[in-house]
């Protein structure tokens, strides 16, 4: 699946709800079954410095793809929802097309402003930062 | 003291502010960040496009007509300033960019010229960043040395504290009337004395209590008092300084420029006499002519009215939280504003801002700018509600509802 599929099934996914507070209801709830950071990714290196709550980034290539580590602080509920979205849609994807993804998934859930503005907790730093990661493993290989 | 504001007295104060009518996220909107900055009654708004659109001209040099009325209207702000706040000379109004601005003037002015090496400097664990960072400057500066008085856990000053710390070493003083972060109203009159008996200058960072508390320099004896019209009814980009006349008189100009002058050469300069030594550069004179509007709103109703209803309100919504399973009240303060910073079991404030949002309730989240306040409480942040003279009942209810939401959303 593409990076532009995914974030396509995950519009799908959300046109479901009408109702915002329902969509953030189901970001909760995504973030409940991210997966714990594996210890050795949970840094001050990799931490995301951003606004309001604690947010990791852990990156590893594997083969020819990327794959992404993240976390919040336990209580951070919609940054972990969040964080899990963009695991989703751009883990193990190629750096490149890392590098290049325009996500427009992020307006479509709602959170347009969470992740890309000073609210967002970290949010737009985190995803700055995976680009940087696909620019910077893509960039040998050119 | 009960209000006298009735609830549909309160129908008509909110008809005064446009910006209440509207819905965010389609829910009606709930404002409680008061805190931060209230909205602007709609006198304040006509008043400012009442300059522009008939008054707009430089002030003070004009030869001609708008220019003079200009120059009058920004000068009966003054005069509305002085009687707003009791100080004795209308030339101890200076106005200034906000508090933060005032703050940084008298530590770059006053803190410069009088202040030593070894000299102490005392704050107390309540400030704002704005009443913090200026004077970490200043000792970096001159080798002074900043002190902090300690608070207890309910966000209360410790003044046994406060009265040892003093000595012949405390040359300056500098504390928050109120806590922007708790609503702690600290017992600013006791700190002036005390500092006042070791010889100490004092400042009192007036942010929050300006709309709040009936202010009265005089009685106070502070040595000088800074606030910010934005958290008054009126526009942004506008605060006011006030000091007493000698010490102001002493101290060095703060910016170069127009209007801070008497006559300059190439060969030397000298300086306009107070205000205007203070006010160099074309002011802010729209944003100054606007904040005599938004204090005659205020008096309109009555400060002490006001102070009474927001009273209510906060102690309606403090019993109301108090109800809630899982949410903690920080900051329970004797004297408060109506200010409520709460926290909620196992939820990021961030997180109950953000869904109270969706709500379309308004609330603060963060360290409210008092890093060092929310490491000495051992939290990262909290979710603030502040309450203004055109809140209600009902909204603070759906404040209620709303985390409560929130917490079944989160369970």
């Amino acid at each position: 699946m593409t990076i532009n599929e995914k974030q396509d099934e995950i519009i799908e996914e959300f046109d479901l709800f009408d109702d915002q507070l329902d969509k953030t209801q189901y970001i909760i709830d995504l973030g409940k079954k991210l997966p714990p950071m594996p210890e050795q990714y949970l840094t001050d290196e990799n931490r995301i410095m951003g606004c309001q709550s604690k947010v990791w980034l852990g990156a590893e290539i594997q083969g020819d793809t990327l794959h992404f580590y993240g976390d919040a602080e336990p209580t951070a509920q919609i940054s972990k929802g969040l964080i899990s979205l963009l695991i989703r849609v751009l883990s193990d994807e190629k750096p490149e097309n890392i590098a290049q993804a325009d996500l427009y998934f992020i307006d479509r859930v709602g959170m347009g402003s969470l992740v890309t503005s000073r609210r967002a907790g970290g949010l737009a730093s985190m995803l700055q930062r995976m680009k940087e990661y696909g620019r910077e493993y893509a960039a040998p290989a050119q | 003291m009960q209000s006298v504001l009735s609830p549909i007295d309160i129908q008509r104060v909110r008809q005064d502010f446009p910006i209440l009518d509207q819905l965010v996220n389609g829910k009606p909107l709930v404002y409680l960040d008061n805190a931060a900055t209230n909205q602007k009654p709609v006198s304040v708004l006509n008043a400012l496009a009442h300059y522009y659109e008939h008054d707009n001209a430089n002030i003070h040099r004009g030869i001609h007509t708008l220019a003079e009325r200009a120059t009058h209207d920004f000068e009966l702000t003054r005069q509305k300033v002085q009687s707003f706040l009791n100080a004795q000379h209308v030339e101890e109004v200076i106005f200034t960019y906000g508090t933060t601005d005032g703050i940084n003037l008298v530590a770059q002015t006053y803190g410069r010229k009088f202040l030593n090496e070894g000299d102490e400097i005392i704050i107390s664990t309540l400030e704002h960043h704005s009443n913090i960072v200026p004077w970490q400057m200043l000792c970096e500066e001159k080798g002074c040395v900043l002190k902090v008085i300690p608070i207890d856990d309910n966000g209360d000053l410790l003044i046994d504290e406060y009265e040892k710390m003093l000595s012949e070493r405390t040359k300056f003083v500098s504390v928050v009337h109120v806590s922007n972060a708790l609503g702690t109203i600290n017992p600013v009159k006791t700190i002036v004395d005390l500092a006042h008996r070791v010889g100490a200058v004092v400042l009192i960072d007036g942010a929050q209590a300006s709309s709040h508390i009936t202010l009265d320099v005089q009685a106070l004896d502070c040595d000088f008092y800074v606030f910010s019209a934005h958290k008054l009814y009126g526009p942004t980009g506008m605060g006011v300084l006030y000091g007493k006349k000698a010490l102001l008189d002493a101290m060095p100009p703060y910016r170069g420029g127009g209007e801070m002058i008497k006559e300059v050469t190439f060969e030397k300069t000298t300086y306009n006499e107070l205000p205007y030594k203070f006010e160099a550069g074309t002011p802010n004179i729209a944003d100054v002519i606007a904040v005599r509007t938004a204090i005659e709103y205020m008096e309109s109703l009555g400060k002490e009215n006001m102070a009474a209803y927001e009273g209510e309100l906060l102690d309606y919504a403090t019993a109301q939280l108090a109800d809630v399973p899982g949410l903690r009240i920080v900051g329970q303060a004797k004297e408060k504003i109506s200010v409520v910073s709460f926290v909620l079991d196992g939820i990021h404030h961030q997180d109950t801002g953000v869904i109270l949002d969706q709500m379309g309730i308004a609330v603060r989240t963060g360290h409210h700018c008092t890093q060092p306040l929310m490491r000495r409480l051992g939290i990262a942040g909290t979710t603030r509600a502040s309450f203004a003279v055109y809140n209600t009942k009902d909204e603070i209810d759906r404040l209620v509802q709303g985390i409560r939401r929130v917490q079944t959303m989160m369970a």
